[in-house]
């Protein structure tokens, strides 16, 4: 098959379309959660997902619209990690651990009442972005453009929130209302990301590219359109290439980000000794 | 009216206070050191007085407003005794961090700043590759580039060098004198308070003493509580720097 027939596959398409945005966008709110020291809410709020998820297909809701129905449950739980980790008394990483265990015990808990993990459920897990459908890619697409509005918008404040939490409150920027909104937009961009990547892997959506763009940081703006860039590029090399090779696109995908990172270590260590 | 009033301010950590019935009020225009042993409330007060902590107790009013309504931050510069959670690898550049916040990035008034504080070399660099004595420089500048009607600073010559330990209390001072910014400066060291400062806020979790160096020196109860060669000490300095300032030196 040539190279370029792939991409008259509707199924393809939609894939690249709304893979390019959800990556896009796990990376742009990334960037703020890895130096925040948030980097592992990614992984807490997946494992709230598959228990929502498996609320969702319990109650029996048509496949179409799980990750629709899926998103209340996963905010809810984005601002239950923040009201913990905002209590002084509960580390990050601790409330992470909390809200995350919970979300996988009630979901093993749900899938076995619904009669075992079935293949849906499994779907969710490793994901599967080749069958996004025109519903996710919607959201997708509003998703893109409310995140991108918002970091626009907020640019100021979520900068110095990010550098400095009390300078940031000093200057009189509502650092609450900052961190609700960048918790909220995480859980939405998780649920999608389950989607490219399955539960397991969609923290490495949110971490992996802004780590690869903070190897070679000039600037705060050049290093969000790298860890953009970075994070499109996976997602474009990784499903061309699971579709190639016959391979799990959501792991082809992580695998490329990761490959970033390597190759972009080298070559700074290489630019180094060369010094 | 004052451009801070404090009044029966109590702020409690796990149930302990860490400052209790604070009250004093600043002046316009006025140089206020706030000294204390550690762990006196200093910086919790400050704190207090921004809005980053919530008092149990009392009220806090800024510029005539109360703290919950205030909203004129642009008003006010800080420097904070430490940055509280600085990842090295925070990408933003030194003109990134002083023009934070600010609604007009005017390049003039940056490079002035940057020179001022001896840093138009680095604003381009990543503040996390900076050593600390110019982390903490280019911190000051970005608390000055507004030239703000209120500095607080928090501790903030400990990284520095004496030279540029120097070019800050004198710019601070001389903003305090000639623009009429009110300037509260939080210390360990009485000596240096007393060069620069009109006003003293002794503090150890409540107020041991609150007025002008004029009054600290002749108070007996001051003498009782530091001694008489400290208190001599410290009114010394503060007479030394008087009589410079009145003879022209500064």
């Amino acid at each position: 098959m040539d190279l370029f027939d792939i991409f008259h596959y509707g199924f393809v398409q939609r894939a690249m379309i709304a893979g390019v945005l959800i990556a896009a966008v796990s990376a742009l709110l990334g960037l703020f959660l890895v130096l925040r020291r948030f980097s592992l809410i990614g992984d807490g709020l997946a494992h709230t997902t598959f228990g929502s998820v498996a609320v969702v297909l319990l109650i029996g809701i048509s496949p179409l619209y799980v990750t629709l129905a899926a998103l209340p449950l996963v905010m809810v739980s984005s601002l239950a990690i923040y009201k913990l980790t905002s209590s002084r008394k509960i580390n990050a990483d601790a409330a992470i651990g909390i809200v995350s265990s919970l979300g996988i015990a009630a979901g093993i808990i749900l899938a076995s009442l619904s009669g075992g993990f079935n293949v849906d459920l499994f779907s969710y897990l490793f994901g599967n972005i080749l069958t996004v459908n025109n519903t996710e890619l919607l959201l997708s697409f509003i998703v893109f453009i409310i995140v991108v509005a918002v970091v626009i918008y907020f640019y100021d404040d979520l900068f110095a929130v990010t550098f400095d939490q009390e300078l940031a409150q000093s200057m009189g920027i509502k650092t609450g209302r900052v961190n609700v909104i960048l918790f909220l937009l995480t859980s939405v961009a998780a649920v999608l990301a389950m989607k490219v990547a399955g539960i397991m892997l969609v923290s490495a959506l949110l971490i992996l590219p802004a780590l690869t763009a903070l190897q070679l940081s000039v600037s705060f703006r050049t290093t969000m359109i790298a860890a953009v860039g970075f994070a499109v590029g996976a997602v474009l090399c990784g499903i061309v290439f699971a579709f190639l090779l016959n391979l799990p696109a959501g792991a082809m995908i992580v695998m490329f980000n990761i490959c970033f990172l390597f190759l972009v270590f080298a070559a700074k260590k290489l630019s180094h000794l060369r010094r | 009216m004052p451009i801070i009033r404090v009044d029966d301010l109590t702020f409690r950590y796990n149930g302990l206070d860490v400052i209790s019935n604070i009250t004093f009020a600043l002046e316009k225009g006025i140089y206020l050191g706030i000294v204390g042993p550690n762990g006196s409330g200093k910086s919790t007060l400050i704190k207090n007085i921004l809005g980053i902590l919530r008092p149990e107790q009392g009220r806090v009013e800024l510029f005539g407003e109360s703290i919950s309504h205030f909203r004129q931050w642009e008003k006010i510069g800080y420097l904070p005794q430490r940055l509280s959670a600085l990842n090295a690898h925070f990408p933003g550049t030194v003109a990134e961090i002083i023009q934070m916040g600010l609604p007009k990035k005017d390049p003039v008034t940056l490079r002035r700043t940057l020179e001022m504080m001896a840093i138009g070399h680095l604003a381009s660099r990543l503040i996390g590759e900076l050593s600390y004595g110019e982390q903490q420089r280019a911190m000051l500048a970005r608390a000055l580039i507004r030239r703000p009607d209120l500095l607080i600073f928090d501790e903030p010559t400990t990284a520095l060098d004496p030279e540029t330990r120097e070019i800050f209390y004198s710019l601070t001072r001389e903003m305090s004198r000639t623009d009429g910014t009110t300037v509260i400066l939080v210390t360990h060291d009485i000596g240096v308070i007393g060069q620069y400062a009109q006003n003293l806020l002794y503090l150890d979790k409540k107020v041991i003493f609150s007025g002008t160096f004029k009054d600290f020196c002749t108070s007996p109860a001051m003498t009782g509580f530091f001694g008489p060669i400290s208190q001599h000490l410290i009114c010394h300095q503060h007479d030394q720097s008087r009589g410079a300032t009145a003879d022209g030196f500064i």
